[in-house]
């Protein structure tokens, strides 16, 4: 049952990054060209997600164990750092060059767009890259 | 600077409904498994050879299955919008390079930071967001605006 439901949570994240359209670049390029012809339709995607996942997050706030009973991970860092930024920044920029974030990347792959297989494919480079560099445990 | 609207291309109903859609797949995943729907911590964990077939590994793996399976599975159910990717090969390469090195750094993408990590008010994401929004802003205003 646990694991039909993640399935499922991937799969409405998934199809919810499909209508919203994400999965098409031009509408990404075309929210951050704000100098150029804006289209700000993304607002309301980040609207729509917070909406709806801003009340999971509140019930869950102070819970320790999910529906099933289990246990919850939720991240617990809190200090700003360089880092957090930094990496931030080198994110935004490759967003903006490609107009693909990873789970659009990998819808579209599901797609068959050998496109962004190619992006796939270089961002996972980019991932082992940076912790191997920096041997960060990837939680 | 004047702000024009791209009228032809503005689907605020649509983008709307993916984004409740993307609600709702983040919030079953945080009330059943008790997780955090970021996808660039999830698939930089499973792309580990030592991590693939751990314990650990099992409900990050069948989420992805769900998440690719969603464009396998779209054009069975309705006609897939359109998509225009205007990148070449080299500046996706390019741009794969900074999104998966960035959002390692960073410890987060779009989905974990711009969609979980704002829902739950965490400083950090905030952060996170407004610097990848910032870059995605000058970046884009230098590849189409500058020359």
């Amino acid at each position: 049952m646990k694991n039909t439901i993640t399935f499922l949570a991937g799969l409405i994240f998934g199809l919810g990054l499909i209508v919203s359209g994400m999965t098409n670049p031009a509408n990404i390029i075309g929210f951050l060209d704000i100098a150029g012809n804006w289209n700000p339709s993304l607002v309301f995607v980040m609207l729509g997600g917070i909406s709806i996942a801003f009340f999971a997050f509140r019930y869950m706030a102070n819970k320790k164990l999910t529906l099933f009973k289990e246990p919850v991970h939720l991240p617990g860092t809190t200090h700003l750092s360089k880092e957090l930024v930094i990496g931030s920044l080198f994110f935004g920029a490759g967003w903006a060059l490609a107009g693909f974030c990873p789970g659009p990347a990998l819808v579209a792959l599901g797609m068959g767009s050998k496109q962004a297989g190619l992006f796939v494919l270089s961002m996972v480079i980019g991932m082992l890259a940076h912790d191997s560099l920096f041997k960060k445990s990837s939680h | 600077m004047q702000l024009t609207i791209d009228w032809l291309h503005y689907t605020p109903g649509s983008a709307l409904t993916g984004g409740l859609m993307l609600g709702i797949g983040a919030s079953l995943l945080l009330l059943f498994s008790g997780k955090i729907a970021g996808i660039s911590g999830i698939l930089a964990y499973v792309i580990k050879p030592t991590h693939l077939f751990s314990q650990d590994a099992a409900w990050r793996v069948l989420f992805l299955i769900g998440l690719i399976s969603a464009g396998t599975m779209y054009p069975f159910i309705a006609a897939l919008p359109p998509a225009s990717i205007a990148a070449s090969n080299p500046t996706l390469i390019m741009a794969g390079l900074l999104v998966g090195f960035g959002s390692r750094m960073g410890s987060g993408c779009t989905s974990g930071h711009g969609i979980c990590g704002l829902s739950r008010l965490s400083l950090r994401s905030m952060v996170a967001t407004l610097s990848f929004m910032t870059a995605g802003f000058v970046t884009t205003y230098l590849t189409l605006h500058a020359s």
